[in-house]
């Protein structure tokens, strides 16, 4: 399908349907709900990054007037194992001890057991009535250290995974990962030119703005209903029913509006607990994270160690790469590593190729999925290197990835061949950029990088009701996280063709809507977003049969135009069109109301390309960076809400650009997180940046009706390097880890 | 200890509540008055998500103690729609696509009423130097600052 083609809804750029509601402070989110009779929830957490848990003894705080209920491990049903589902994965008995650690507390913040009570204030004073007896053991902190063969073990049970013979000996690294094509020394041979690089990257953490929130009720027939701030609700449903032991059909959850995730809200950390304490108490159980919380016990990015090795001929043309990547898992198995080796050489075509990746276990919080989990970091080492590569050709670093540039045809270095991508036209858009013609201000320097991501397609559900006067309701599964409710609306409106502002679009509960798996993967507008088409596409098939029946004719003889049915041409001309509104108020004597409805598991999610470039400048006497100009180009496939898109493209700058010049956790000796909160983990603030320029690129996804490829998580995987890739060119150093903050930078300087 | 009685105006309101010492202003505004649209993002006054209007004084609610209420006039984001309709702040938020997930909007919303109310005419780095109390994760903040400048531009006609 995907020709260009007119559109009149598609590319507009109209107010979101929940627009009033989220500028007027009406929208609902994770936190805003409260019930009558409600308890308010609070964790007791670790003090410890490591240690055996001897003794929890949460009697003393039941005991308090106004407890209502305490738990601990104790109260959560046996280990089960199983893949959990959702973005991330995982076994379940790892993410069961996760919201609740049982034997071992595995990182600093880790629950060990939660009281609910009539205030938050008295919530608080019972936890220090929990009497928790540690036997604290050595962390493990450092990611090379945690490798070591003689490294003290975060998990003793915990073999690697994926090596050609079967592990003898517990290690922390959970698992390991190869990908290789063609013969990498005989490319090396072959090469003009070699660079390689070392890069690290602590961990960061996505930053959303509203903490982890949810209320939970439980009846007396054991059915719960649970509100919660989510990218998925489906996915948390289940999750929370694994490690609960629960029946889903027990479990009812309900997505509030969610303040920001960035792939951090797909995981389940507050709602057993709250599920568990409102069991206890037969009282619904508000529970909110702190900030300081979020920090320390949600799920942040993993840290990684990569290494780079490129060889090149002297036109550019790459004759060999390898890769090296190691991520932090944190306390349980589950690093991104498999993505960001499938993704490192992912722009590029290559003819021969090395990759090993690990997935490595740390105390320190369990990481969760970030915006293309995975990609930035390994994305940062490769992009890095092509930048050296470039300065040791004297090539221009567009011309260098243009010469090695995936395109259609191209057998992609995790395996698949590409269908129509969109990376050699971004190239060359940002090529005759007239941002790139302009000239690199004084003192300052310019960075460029390509971003890549896969993007998901999985399971969505959709179902468009006709009301009565014709107008439209979408019902879908998928929590708006940044305009979702606008893209579909479009999608309906193009696909009915009717006025945009006749469609309301309702996300379901779990009870209302069919099963939809996360608002991740920048799976929505591609997935979910071809659901309401084919359930428009039901509505029009249905509303011809009505027609039809109305007319009496065949159902061959109409056919659908501009919102309305209309006889086929040549034949019944006198017969004047109905609409949407006409159809409706004849649908009880023609068959009763009409709803169209659709399900799918969508396959050929198009993979998202970006170039980045932006203009640094380091102040030499301080080592600060500071933002002076960045531009993003980017393949949507095709923007259904060009605003929303240029939205993405600008915040994952921002956000990578925080990453790279800011943001780091940073642990003291005992694991202890010694930046939890905003004023010390500074993410950039509007003083801190330029206007970020954006240019939509429209390659047509062939396997979306509209051309859509998921747009959300690319927008992360190129700034980094951007960054790193400027500074180097305004001061001809290689800083090759991040973060650029000034005190690195300053080192670097001074050691040049 | 017991609780302190709290008169105060609220949105042209009068309003009377009953606190404990330590409580906060955004918690009694959300848990007891369930003026929830004041959101609270970080509880240490870093991240702008619960921007007030203390007696037209820019504050994060977080940091005022409920008792400091009695006495002023509070404006929170359900005050800044009238009857007649939005503010030309919250319809430029709108077209400008200036918000995604909606969680900072409304702390936005207040802090460039106050914004405008004092520099009418602002450039963008007085915008941006005003706004860097207010944290958005989402939109890289370019459409918030072409929001406010339009609304700038939009009060100053209508003046």
């Amino acid at each position: 399908m995907a020709e260009a083609k007119d559109f009149k809804f598609i590319g507009s750029r109209p107010v979101r349907p929940d627009g009033v509601d989220k500028v007027t402070g009406r929208a609902q989110f994770g936190a805003d709900l409260n019930l009558p009779n409600m308890l308010y929830g609070r964790v007791l957490r670790s003090p410890h990054a490591h240690a055996r848990i001897k003794r929890v003894d949460v009697s003393a705080a039941l005991a308090m007037p106004g407890v209502y209920a305490a738990i601990s491990g104790a109260d959560f049903p046996g280990a089960k194992h199983g893949d959990i589902g959702g973005e991330g994965g995982g076994d379940v008995a790892d993410v069961a001890k996760n919201v609740m650690a049982r034997d071992k507390v595995l990182y600093h913040g880790h629950a060990v057991a939660a009281v609910a009570a009539t205030s938050a204030s008295l919530a608080e004073a019972a936890l220090e009535a929990i009497e928790v007896e540690y036997d604290v053991l050595t962390p493990v902190l450092d990611l090379d250290a945690a490798m070591a063969a003689d490294a003290p073990l975060v998990n003793e049970n915990c073999f690697t995974k994926n090596l050609p013979e079967p592990a003898e000996k517990p290690s922390n690294i959970a698992a390991v990962m190869n990908l290789a094509r063609g013969d990498v020394d005989e490319g090396f041979e072959q090469a003009d030119v070699i660079v390689e690089g070392e890069y690290r990257i602590p961990m960061v953490h996505q930053g959303y703005i509203e903490p982890h929130a949810c209320t939970a009720t439980v009846n007396e027939a054991g059915q719960a209903t649970v509100w919660t701030c989510t990218q998925g609700h489906f996915s948390l449903r289940s999750q929370t029913a694994s490690v609960l032991d629960m029946g889903i059909a027990d479990l009812k959850f309900i997505a509030s509006e969610i303040g920001g995730g960035f792939g951090g809200k797909t995981v389940i950390y507050l709602e057993p607990l709250a599920v568990l304490l409102s069991k206890q108490s037969q009282r619904p159980v508000k529970m909110v994270m702190s900030r300081e919380e979020v920090f320390r016990a949600s799920g942040p990015a993993a840290g990684t160690h990569c290494r780079i090795r490129l060889g090149a001929k002297k036109d550019g043309t790459i004759t060999a790469a390898t890769a090296w990547l190691a991520y932090e898992a944190g306390a349980f198995e589950g690093a991104p590593m498999g993505p960001g080796a499938m993704c490192v050489f992912a722009p590029y075509d290559l003819e021969n190729f090395r990759i090993e990746g690990f997935d490595v276990l740390v105390n320190k919080p369990k990481v969760a999925a970030y915006r293309a989990p995975g990609a930035p970091q390994a994305a940062h080492a490769m992009e890095s290197a092509l930048d050296e590569l470039a300065r040791e050709l004297s090539m221009d670093p567009i011309d260098l990835r243009l010469v090695n540039a995936a395109q259609e045809g191209t057998q992609a270095a995790y395996g698949p061949k590409f269908p129509a991508i969109g990376l050699k036209e971004c190239l060359e858009a940002a090529k005759v950029h007239p941002n790139y013609a302009k000239p690199v201000p004084e003192g300052a320097g310019r960075g460029v990088a390509v971003g890549f991501w896969f993007n998901a397609g999985m399971e969505s559900s959709a179902e468009v009701h006709l009301n009565e006067d014709g107008t439209v309701q979408i019902i879908e599964g998928n929590p708006d996280i940044g305009g979702s409710r606008a893209s579909m609306a479009l999608m309906a409106a193009e696909t009915l063709g009717v006025p945009y502002e006749n469609i309301r679009v309702l996300v379901g509960d779990t009870e209302a809507s069919g099963f939809s798996a996360v608002t991740g993967g920048s799976r929505t507008t591609f997935a979910t977003g071809m659901a309401v088409i084919q359930a428009c596409e039901d509505v029009i098939a249905q509303c011809k049969a009505r027609a039809a029946a109305t007319w009496g004719v065949d159902e061959d003889q109409v056919a659908w135009e501009d919102g309305q049915a209309v006889p086929v041409p040549g034949v019944n001309a006198e017969l004047k069109p109905l609409s949407l509104a006409d159809i409706m108020k004849n649908a009880a004597r023609t068959g009763g109301p009409i709803l169209g409805r659709a399900s799918l598991n969508a396959r050929g999610a198009g993979a998202g390309f970006s170039v980045n470039f932006g203009d640094l400048k380091v102040d030499d006497e301080t080592g600060k960076v500071d933002v002076l100009s960045y531009t993003a180009v980017q393949d949507a496939g095709k923007a259904i809400h060009p605003a929303y898109v240029e939205g993405q493209m600008q915040g994952g700058a921002v956000q990578g650009l925080g990453w790279a010049l800011n943001e780091e956790y940073v642990f003291d000796a005992d694991g202890v997180l010694e930046n939890p909160g905003f004023l010390d983990y500074r993410i950039p603030v509007a003083s801190d940046m330029p206007m970020i320029d954006t240019q939509i690129i429209e390659v047509p996804n062939p396997s979306h009706p509209y051309g859509v490829r998921g747009v959300g998580e690319t927008p992360l995987c190129a700034p980094l390097a951007v960054a790193a890739n400027a500074v180097r060119d305004a001061t001809g150093v290689r800083v090759t880890d991040l973060p650029l903050s000034p005190p690195k930078v300053l080192a670097a300087l001074e050691g040049a | 200890m017991s609780k302190l009685h709290v008169t105060t105006s609220i949105n042209g309101d009068p309003v009377e509540f009953l606190t404990a010492p330590e409580q906060t202003l955004v918690d009694v505004l959300r848990e007891q008055l369930d003026l929830t649209g004041t959101k609270e993002g970080c509880s240490t006054g870093d991240c702008g998500a619960c921007s007030v209007l203390v007696d037209g004084r820019l504050v994060c609610a977080c940091l005022v103690l409920a008792a400091e209420a009695e006495g002023a006039e509070i404006t929170t984001i359900e005050g800044i729609a009238t009857a007649d309709g939005l503010h030309p702040i919250q319809e430029k938020f709108l077209e400008h696509a200036a918000l995604q997930c909606g969680i900072c909007t409304p702390g936005y919303i207040v802090a460039t009423k106050a914004l405008l109310e004092k520099h009418p005419e602002p450039d963008e780095e007085t915008i941006r130097y005003w706004l860097a109390g207010n944290l958005c994760r989402c939109t890289g903040y370019d459409k918030i600052v072409r929001a406010v400048q339009d609304a700038a531009t939009t009060l100053a006609h209508e003046a």
